[in-house]
């Protein structure tokens, strides 16, 4: 198809000065243009976006340097004693999300080979399935309130904690939110296993867990994986169901049950009322944030795309 | 294993029954037309025995002129875009503004918030709906992008070739070949990516802010339901509509999914 396009004369491929000025007199050509112009959007934004990041935390980085930032853990903004690291917010975050991936990982598993492996093409599959898309669409916003209504007065009732704000609330949040995606990104992956193979083994009289084991999981064993990292960079990003739950102090967590921060949390907390180095600050953080995310994406996405091709 | 997956829907169930119980007590019609009451009315309700009066409707005007807004302004600029990204998906600039399009789209919306900020609101010296609609429309951009992407790959080659080889010129192919019968997928992404972006929170919050009476003026701030909905968290005055404005955006978004549903299935290529 492409080879084709090449050859129509209207089908402009190559971009210069003299091509813009011949592309506005024919008509055709001025939609290709806009295609063009339409495509050059998502880069322009994205392009902007790490730019002024890093313009507005260049104030911060200068003040404390790029390294102490990052590894400083004191987090105080009296008058003439500004000192500011972003370690306790990247180490809650990190914390955070690592630990809703454990709480995710034997859901949206079991949910996945449920969809895709045992059930698949039967209406059981295909309910769980809703059910998986329609936990996936609810706002972050409501599953806050439910962290915040419903699951505190649980976690209290255990004992775990006297507030029920704590890391290991946001994270059971964070996880209920990031298994509806995990669960069906991981069940693409699964229904995608060729069925000769699976055939090929049961023929040989393997059982299904032994199918599971040797068959499907090392056809699907990337693309799995790769779900699971565009995960972890949903939950990072998280913030309303985290700031609502994690008990949003400044200091550096101690354990599972301690009240912390993380990077989106810290911003959505503090954002209004900063200004000068506290809000280049947060940009700073912003910027540490962004990088982290798109860098987990990139990967991820690449292991998808890897993954498909095989 | 069974058992495992089971637990998966009871947070849905959780959720929705909760929502659900203590959204129903509240929502009359009035609660759909009228504007938030100040904390002082609700004081005053609350004292006397009577119910809270006001609702959301600051909240709901806001979130549909954000909304159409936001739509307007990305829905042709996804569309264009993704058809270019399927077409010259082999170019460099192709590959590179794909990726592009991942990273925006797993951006956290915390971050698109303060970018706004940045960009729009201080320039503007002050919050607006402008800037909401901004961040909204850069939270759908991707998403649109994506689909319509996916779409148009998946379209039998034949298709184009059969046009261009009538004598349809680039221009008429596009729009009277391949985006119509890519037009279900195009439309179910669409309508996805407004029910993804309807109850997002964080980046109104640093852009339109809030506002506590009907705002029809895109230049001042606005209210939102999921801003309302933070509001009324932080407010114990205001906590009894916490639910209500909770129910109403999750029927608007649970709405919006199954209908994206019905068409998916309704038009597959």
């Amino acid at each position: 198809m492409l080879k084709k396009m090449k050859k129509q004369p209207n089908a402009q491929h190559s971009f210069s000065i003299g091509g813009v000025v011949s592309a506005i007199q024919n008509p055709d050509k001025r939609f290709t243009l806009l295609l063009w112009a339409a495509a050059l959007v998502v880069p322009l934004i994205c392009c902007a976006m790490l730019f002024s990041l890093i313009s507005d935390s260049v104030l911060a980085f200068g003040e404390f340097g790029i390294f102490k930032f990052i590894t400083s853990s004191q987090w105080s903004y009296t008058e003439g004693h500004e000192s500011c690291g972003a370690l306790p917010f990247i180490v809650g975050t990190l914390e955070s999300t690592f630990l809703a991936l454990f709480f995710c990982i034997p859901f949206s598993l079991t949910v996945a080979l449920f969809v895709g492996e045992y059930y698949k093409g039967r209406k059981v599959a295909a309910v769980f399935g809703t059910i998986t898309d329609l936990l996936a669409g609810i706002p972050s916003i409501i599953y806050g309130l439910w962290g915040f209504y419903v699951l505190r007065p649980i976690v209290v009732a255990l004992g775990l904690s006297e507030q029920g704000s704590c890391i290991l609330t946001a994270s059971m949040v964070l996880a209920v939110r990031i298994v509806p995606y995990a669960a069906s990104l991981s069940a693409e992956f699964i229904k995608m296993v060729p069925a000769e193979l699976k055939e090929a083994a049961y023929s040989l009289g393997a059982t299904r867990g032994e199918v599971l084991r040797t068959v499907v999981f090392p056809c699907a064993g990337s693309g799995i994986f790769s779900a699971f990292i565009l995960a972890i960079g949903r939950a990072l990003g998280e913030t309303m169901t985290v700031t609502m739950r994690i008990g949003n102090t400044n200091q550096m967590p101690t354990s599972l049950l301690s009240t912390g921060n993380t990077m989106a949390s810290i911003i959505a907390n503090q954002f209004g009322e900063a200004d000068g180095l506290k809000l280049s600050s947060l940009f700073a953080i912003a910027l540490i944030l962004f990088t982290l995310t798109a860098a987990i994406n990139l990967i991820g996405k690449i292991l998808i795309h890897r993954a498909q091709i095989r | 294993m069974v058992v495992l997956a089971a637990l998966m829907s009871v947070p849905l169930l959780a959720i929705l029954g909760k929502v659900a119980v203590e959204g129903v007590k509240n929502l009359t019609p009035q609660f759909l037309f009228q504007s938030t009451p100040t904390t002082y009315q609700a004081l005053i309700a609350t004292t006397s025995g009577t119910a809270i009066p006001g609702g959301i409707a600051n909240g709901i005007v806001g979130t549909l002129l954000m909304l159409v807004m936001a739509s307007i302004a990305a829905i042709p600029v996804g569309i264009f875009s993704g058809v270019f990204l399927a077409e010259r998906h082999d170019t460099i600039f192709a590959k590179v503004a794909s990726y592009m399009t991942d990273i925006l789209q797993g951006t956290p919306s915390i971050i698109l918030g303060i970018i706004v900020y940045a960009w729009i609101v201080i320039p503007m010296r002050g919050y607006s709906a402008i800037a909401g609609t901004v961040a909204l429309g850069i939270m759908m951009l991707p998403l649109i992008v994506r689909s319509t992407e996916e779409a148009v790959k998946m379209l039998p080659s034949s298709y184009n070739e059969a046009a261009l080889a009538l004598g349809g010129s680039h221009f008429l192919t596009v729009c009277k070949v391949i985006i119509p019968s890519a037009f279900g997928q195009i439309f179910t992404g669409t309508l996805l990516a407004v029910s993804r972006i309807i109850g997002e929170t964080v980046p109104l919050m640093f852009t339109a802010l809030g506002c506590a009476v009907v705002q029809w003026n895109i230049a001042r701030p606005m209210s939102g339901v999921p801003l309302l909905i933070w509001q009324f968290f932080n407010n114990p005055t205001l906590q009894p509509l916490l639910w209500s404005a909770s129910l109403v955006l999750l029927i608007i978004v649970l709405l919006l999914n199954v209908s994206s549903k019905i068409v998916a299935n309704k038009w597959k290529i």
